[in-house]
């Protein structure tokens, strides 16, 4: 089972919960913060297509 | 006399000579080191040529024992077969270690495969000397001489399994992404987030689809431990796009539940679509993997 270790949102308002939430301003920074997130965390990121980005941890 | 004539002194002596040998000639012949490489040379190699003697020796020396009426003497083979469980015990703990610093490892049922080959070798090795050993000493040297190159040829028939072509056809299809998703042909293989990623996979990516021949290959290629042997082993000969911290670039084999199809996503070094169908139709075919639905008596 994956394990959501962020989120990275546009949309501050639909989101909450367990995981750290980043807000972008865009799509390009939400871009940009979810790559680093993915290059430092060692995970993958995925996009649930309603302009949020989470990064999982996949065992 | 001449130096080497004691040799024929006891009738014994020759057969297992003979014997050893030609154990020995088997399991050189059985010791193939391929792309796989494994076993790894040199020290890989000689750990298994050294077993290979013992295991010669032991099966050459025991129709002696036999025929001396000396039947306890039979029982050191069951030393043998102790020995040889170990042989694969061995190589299951060294594969499985190796296997967590792969990129693409090779997985449990590859491993177990890997293992059993070697303990089963070892008795081919005890078989061939066995053989040849008896027919020496009972009819004659040629006899024996005879008896060991059958043996071999008997060695070499169960020496290799089949491979992935006997139970499937292997076809080259498209890599198509569709937002985040990625899929090969027509089925769905993971949500890719990033656009940077969605490049590479669109660029290195390669896509096949396997398709079973018959009920049976379907529960086969559907076997996680079978899939993650043809992922290793294609990314074994055309190098795998890959890197620690990069979880997004990961070759899958996923099932299209509704007909057994099975699609391979793969990210090689080498983008070469016909070599790539070539390797994945020659990945062994795992024993452990093998299920026959169709021998079950419920079928009608």
């Amino acid at each position: 089972m994956g394990k959501i270790v962020a989120i990275v949102t546009t949309n501050k308002e639909k989101v909450a919960g367990g995981a750290p939430i980043f807000v972008a301003d865009n799509r390009e920074e939400l871009e940009k913060l979810a790559f680093r997130l993915e290059k430092i965390m060692d995970c993958a990121v995925h996009d649930l297509l309603n302009g949020d980005l989470i990064v999982v941890e996949h065992e | 006399m001449k130096a080497w004539e004691w040799i024929f002194e006891s009738e014994y002596t020759i057969g297992i000579l003979i014997g050893g040998l030609f154990g020995l000639g088997a399991r050189l012949a059985m010791l193939q080191t391929d792309y796989r490489q494994y076993p790894t040379y040199p020290h890989g190699r000689i750990i298994h040529i050294a077993l290979g003697v013992i295991a010669a020796g032991l099966g050459a020396v025991a129709v002696p024992s036999l025929l001396g009426k000396d039947y306890t003497a039979v029982t050191f083979l069951t030393l043998a077969a102790q020995q040889f469980r170990d042989v694969r015990n061995m190589e299951r703990e060294t594969l499985t270690k190796i296997d967590s610093m792969e990129l693409v490892p090779r997985g449990a049922t590859y491993i177990e495969g890997i293992a059993m080959v070697f303990e089963g070798r070892n008795y081919l090795v005890i078989f061939t000397a066995f053989m040849t050993s008896l027919f020496s000493i009972l009819f004659g040297w040629y006899w024996g001489i005879a008896a060991g190159i059958g043996s071999l040829m008997l060695a070499h028939y169960f020496k290799s399994g089949k491979s992935i072509s006997a139970v499937a056809d292997v076809e080259l299809v498209p890599i198509r992404i569709d937002g985040p998703d990625l899929y090969v042909g027509d089925i769905y293989i993971m949500n890719v987030g990033l656009e940077e990623t969605r490049q590479q996979i669109a660029e290195n990516g390669l896509g096949l689809i396997v398709k079973p021949k018959n009920k049976n290959s379907r529960v086969t290629i559907a076997n996680i431990g079978q899939r993650q042997a043809m992922l290793h082993d294609i990314s074994t000969v055309l190098g795998v796009y890959r890197d620690t911290g990069e979880p997004s670039l990961i070759p899958l084999a996923k099932l299209d539940m509704k007909d057994g199809r099975l699609a391979v996503f793969i990210l090689p070094q080498e983008k070469d679509p016909d070599k790539a169908r070539k390797v994945l139709m020659k990945v062994p075919l795992l024993e452990s993997a093998v299920r026959m639905p169709t021998e079950a008596n419920v079928q009608s």
